[in-house]
């Protein structure tokens, strides 16, 4: 079954989909948006070292996410806030990968690959890759849960109860690595944040618990991942994209009924 | 033995010093109230105690396997993360449904398990910090300005409801107030911090020491009336300008 390439491409969706649910969930309600964008778009710059040094693109990608992340983590409040050094390191991260593909020639280097993804051509090893990272990403979030949820919600009721928020912070910027480095081939760098924060925001209308909110948006993933890829065969537009416009549409129709539900009461 | 104690505690915030040599200890079943100004260092203190502040210099010992229950001084839930009362009570492990229904009851707020916790109301709120607080059974209940938002009669309420708890469990109590009148009636000591320790003891001995009327000025006799007031009023007529003072 894993010889169509359909069928390899929506299982790849399923994959990001999966992982990014439960730390999309934790990107929003910690208000890390911009801090997940800013990790993507950092990405391309790994891939760029990758290509250089002639490494896997998984690897370099998930070195650089990692390196921004914790950077970025220990920089913040200092000198400057938290948005703007991700501003900076972001776009700089971007446009010094940019460039430095550029020095890459003798290869020929299909850019738009990387910055919209390129899932159709999901290999059967990519699909490993996908799946092993996914599976980490939830397995460490799983195991974590209680005191992820608990520094969330307050870092000195974490502390007493014998937590270290700090840590758990790092699980949160390692699972942020590890889906940004896997989500690149199927959505590409500009469009992970957006697996990461629609289909938990479209979640939250419809949950009344944290967990259910992370499942809730694990299917929404699952089901933008299939449909979109389904209409952009059927259309003939480009896979990604198509994915986060269905994601985003049930964004819509759920807000609306979030939006209702809310006003009769 | 004490249930903690602190022992020439300094911490600081980048250069500057919020606590000098602040020694301290909690006795089980006792009622503490640590009282003083703004930036007295009363939050950094809690924070040290808990962990969540490095001590400069001293150190905080707690009693082996002293079981803490914390009431912070602010939650903010993310309008984004759905969470009823019961997920929020149960977010420690072994608690059970029961658990959560006795120590809501001990809070004084009962049958809000299925409610959302973002459509609580303020007094709603704080009492099911408290119940959260309360569900491991705590040796030590830490509760840092836990009335903060509530009305006069609320926060009287809440206190009455702390010392009931302590009446029941037997659990110590260290809180942060600004509410000199209500606290200093409920607080076997009271601990006066201004950066150190200024005064600290019963509450007739703090509200008299020259330390404390240095601080908060007799504008606060007023209302501590309510504590003394067979022997201690009238006094501030006199001192327009120790109003200010208090403020």
């Amino acid at each position: 079954m894993f010889d169509d390439f359909m069928t390899r491409a929506t299982l790849a969706g399923i994959g990001v989909a999966f992982a990014a649910a439960p730390l999309g969930c934790f990107v929003v309600w910690r208000r890390m948006a911009y801090f997940g964008d800013a990790t993507a778009h950092a990405a391309i710059l790994g891939v760029a070292l990758s290509l250089a040094l002639e490494m896997s693109i998984f690897a370099g990608t998930m070195a650089v996410a990692l390196v921004m992340a914790v950077t970025v983590t220990l920089l913040a409040g200092r000198d400057y806030a938290m948005d703007t050094l991700l501003g900076v390191m972001a776009h700089a991260a971007l446009a010094f990968g940019l460039v430095a593909v550029s020095f890459l020639s003798g290869i020929r280097i299909d850019l738009m690959a990387y910055l919209f993804g390129d899932i159709l051509a999901v290999s059967r090893s990519d699909l490993l890759v996908i799946w092993g990272g996914a599976a980490l990403v939830v397995a460490l979030i799983a195991w974590r849960w209680s005191a992820l949820l608990t520094a969330t919600l307050n870092e000195e009721l974490a502390y007493a109860g014998g937590m270290d928020p700090k840590r758990e912070q790092l699980v949160l910027t390692l699972c942020l690595a590890i889906t940004v480095a896997v989500a690149i081939k199927v959505v590409g760098v500009l469009l992970i944040a957006a697996m990461l924060i629609i289909p938990a925001a479209a979640a939250r209308n419809l949950a009344q618990t944290p967990e259910a909110m992370a499942f809730i948006a694990a299917g929404i993933g699952g089901v933008s991942a299939t449909v979109g890829l389904r209409s952009a065969y059927l259309l003939d537009t480009p896979a990604g994209p198509s994915i986060v416009c269905v994601a985003a549409v049930i964004f819509a129709l759920l807000s609306l009924v979030g939006w209702r539900r809310r006003s009769a009461r | 033995m004490s249930l903690l104690s602190v022992e020439g505690l300094s911490v600081s915030y980048g250069a500057n010093p919020v606590l000098r040599n602040v020694s301290l200890a909690i006795e089980p079943g006792e009622i503490v109230t640590i009282v003083g100004p703004n930036g007295s260092g009363k939050t950094s203190l809690l924070k040290a105690i808990i962990g969540a502040a490095r001590p400069a210099s001293g150190r905080v010992s707690l009693k082996k396997g002293l079981k803490i229950g914390y009431v912070p001084q602010r939650l903010h839930i993310d309008q984004t993360l759905p969470i009823t009362v019961e997920r929020f009570l149960r977010l420690g492990e072994n608690v059970s449904r029961a658990d959560c229904k006795a120590a809501l009851e001990a809070a004084g707020v009962k049958d809000l398990l299925k409610r959302q916790m973002s459509q609580l109301s303020g007094g709603q709120f704080q009492r099911v910090l408290l119940a959260r607080a309360l569900i491991n059974r705590p040796d030590i209940l830490l509760l840092d300005e836990a009335t903060q938002g509530l009305d006069q009669l609320g926060s009287a309420a809440f206190y009455q409801q702390i010392e009931d708890v302590r009446r029941d469990t037997g659990c110590a109590v260290l809180m942060i107030s600004h509410e000199l009148h209500v606290v200093m009636s409920a607080s076997d000591r009271v601990v006066c911090l201004n950066g150190h320790v200024c005064c600290e003891g019963t509450p007739a001995v703090v509200a008299t020491a020259p330390e404390y009327r240095a601080l908060f000025g007799t504008g606060t006799g007023g209302a501590l009336a309510l504590y003394r007031h067979e022997h201690d009023h009238g006094h501030d007529h006199d001192h327009p300008q120790s109003h200010e003072a208090a403020k």
